[in-house]
């Protein structure tokens, strides 16, 4: 009786103890200059920044992005719930595409003036860049006529094979939500043609624009050395 | 899937409007379609319009009030920022207080265009195209189509020159062919692809550069310019982002028949 007792209590200090060693494991909190005079450099204890002579901060509190419940920043694109198609006709959501660089472009497949242009540019990108945790992404603004099966064929046309590429259909309202959030602007002019501003966008892992390069026939060089630094963070 | 979640959130919210108070939804009025000369429109030329159903009023401060209570992601402290930028609602005391200056029934403005489409969603309506939203508005008092009243159109444009017309009550400009009110005259009104307008790229950037943003050239071209009134409108759609909150923009909702 009394020895069970023991037990109890013994194994209850044990219980309390693992955890009590979580929560410490959890406390050891790094602190940073809040000018980031010296990059990146964190320290272990409270002081002054040896350059400015400022306060340091907790890491955690400079560098924590507002998010919710879902781990999601309040300007990532996963905040969409919007359904896709994608080119092998599996439905996705854009959270699905969460944890790679994302490179995006919207096009529609029966556009001969500016769409191959911009094609070009993103096989130029793809290339230049060359990392797998990259994704490159091609949303259609003509959803009525780019099936999944257009998709497709248009991905092997277009060269633009592999995992890492991503054609998308979406409901027509969806697509306009989307476009909104590149500022991104669109309108059918003919029953076959578009007009369309011609924008390559760049997203993080955490899906938040961070970059966007506008226009045709400009040097992606700025937009490359984008992806590769977001790539490797 | 994401559809049918959407039914189901509409239907809690019916079932909780039913045990609550509710603001009575506004009723609409049914706007036969016909063809339509868009400033920047189809390479024809002319648009067609289907028959549908408008707003009577604009969405007044009162009912989208209402509508924050029962979805609390946009109240004013939730909205996120890829939704609505930092002027959201920004004239209200509170997360659910009205500016103690506002009057509730005029015009709710300071919405985004996000705000906008998930409230007409939710009354299960949805916000009405630019081709759709000028058809109703090419109505005066008496005729359907006053395009080419020049005592109507004047009216529209001393409207826009009138300041803080965004704080009259709605109802108290005219009543047009179709039975809408306040088309011109209290505010500028959201609608679902404004972002269509493509007189330059982006506003900021001028010159040479912006004909590089653009797939087709027949955006350059306007087709009645005229039409200073309708001019002013697709300038200022597109000059405007989805996530901006203005103060004289609003917006009122549509369906389709």
């Amino acid at each position: 009786m009394n020895t069970n007792y023991l037990k109890n209590i013994l194994s209850l200090i044990f219980l309390i103890s693992l955890f009590a060693c979580q929560t410490q494991v959890n406390s050891t909190e790094q602190y940073i200059c809040p000018m980031k005079c010296e990059d990146h450099k964190t320290y272990d204890h409270p002081g002054t920044c040896p350059v400015c002579k400022m306060d340091l901060v907790k890491v955690s509190s400079l560098e924590a992005p507002i998010l919710d419940e879902d781990g999601i920043s309040e300007e990532s694109i996963f905040n969409l719930q919007s359904e896709w198609k994608t080119q092998d006709n599996e439905s996705i959501h854009l959270t699905d595409l969460k944890g790679k660089v994302l490179v995006v472009v919207m096009i529609y497949t029966s556009c001969e003036a500016a769409c191959p242009r911009l094609v070009a540019d993103m096989r130029n990108i793809y290339s230049k860049v060359d990392d797998p945790n990259v994704d490159y992404v091609l949303v259609s603004i003509d959803p009525e006529k780019d099936t999944p099966e257009k998709l497709k064929t248009y991905a092997q046309e277009e060269h633009l094979e592999g995992d890492q590429w991503i054609l998308l259909q979406g409901k027509l309202d969806d697509v306009r939500e989307f476009s909104n959030v590149l500022s991104m602007k669109y309108k059918k002019i003919s029953p076959i043609d578009f007009s369309h501003t011609n924008i390559i966008s760049v997203f993080d892992k955490q899906g938040v624009l961070q970059h966007q390069q506008e226009g045709l026939g400009v040097s992606n060089d700025k937009l490359v050395q984008k992806v590769k630094a977001l790539s490797e963070e | 899937m994401s559809r049918l979640k959407y039914i189901f959130a509409c239907f809690g919210l019916l079932a909780f409007s039913l045990t609550g108070y509710s603001q009575t939804p506004t009723g609409m009025q049914p706007i036969k379609g016909g063809t339509l000369i868009p400033l920047y429109g189809l390479d024809s030329g002319k648009v067609w319009v289907d028959d549908f159903l408008l707003d009577i009023y604009p969405v007044t401060n009162e009912q989208y009030l209402d509508f924050v209570k029962k979805y609390p992601e946009w109240k004013r402290a939730n909205a996120k920022s890829i939704f609505a930028d930092g002027n959201y609602l920004s004239e209200w005391q509170s997360d659910l207080q009205l500016g103690t200056h506002m009057n509730p029934k005029s015009p709710i403005s300071n919405v985004s265009w996000f705000a906008a489409k998930a409230y007409c969603a939710c009354q299960e309506k949805r916000l009405p195209s630019v081709d759709e939203w000028e058809l109703a508005a090419r109505a005066s008092e008496t005729k359907a189509n006053a395009e080419n009243d020049s005592s109507f159109n004047t009216r529209i444009i001393e409207s826009y020159e009138t300041p803080n017309t965004y704080s009259k009550t709605v109802g108290s400009t005219y009543k047009n062919f179709w039975g809408i009110y306040d088309m011109h005259g209290l505010v500028w009104e959201w609608t679902s692809d404004f972002n269509s307008v493509l007189i330059s790229g982006e506003s900021r950037q001028d010159g040479e550069a912006d004909r590089n943003l653009f797939c087709a050239g027949a955006a350059i071209s306007a087709s009645n310019l005229r039409d200073y009134a309708a001019f002013m409108r697709y300038a200022f759609r597109g000059s405007i982002k989805a996530n901006y909150n203005i103060k004289n923009l609003g917006f009122r909702c549509a369906k389709s028949k």
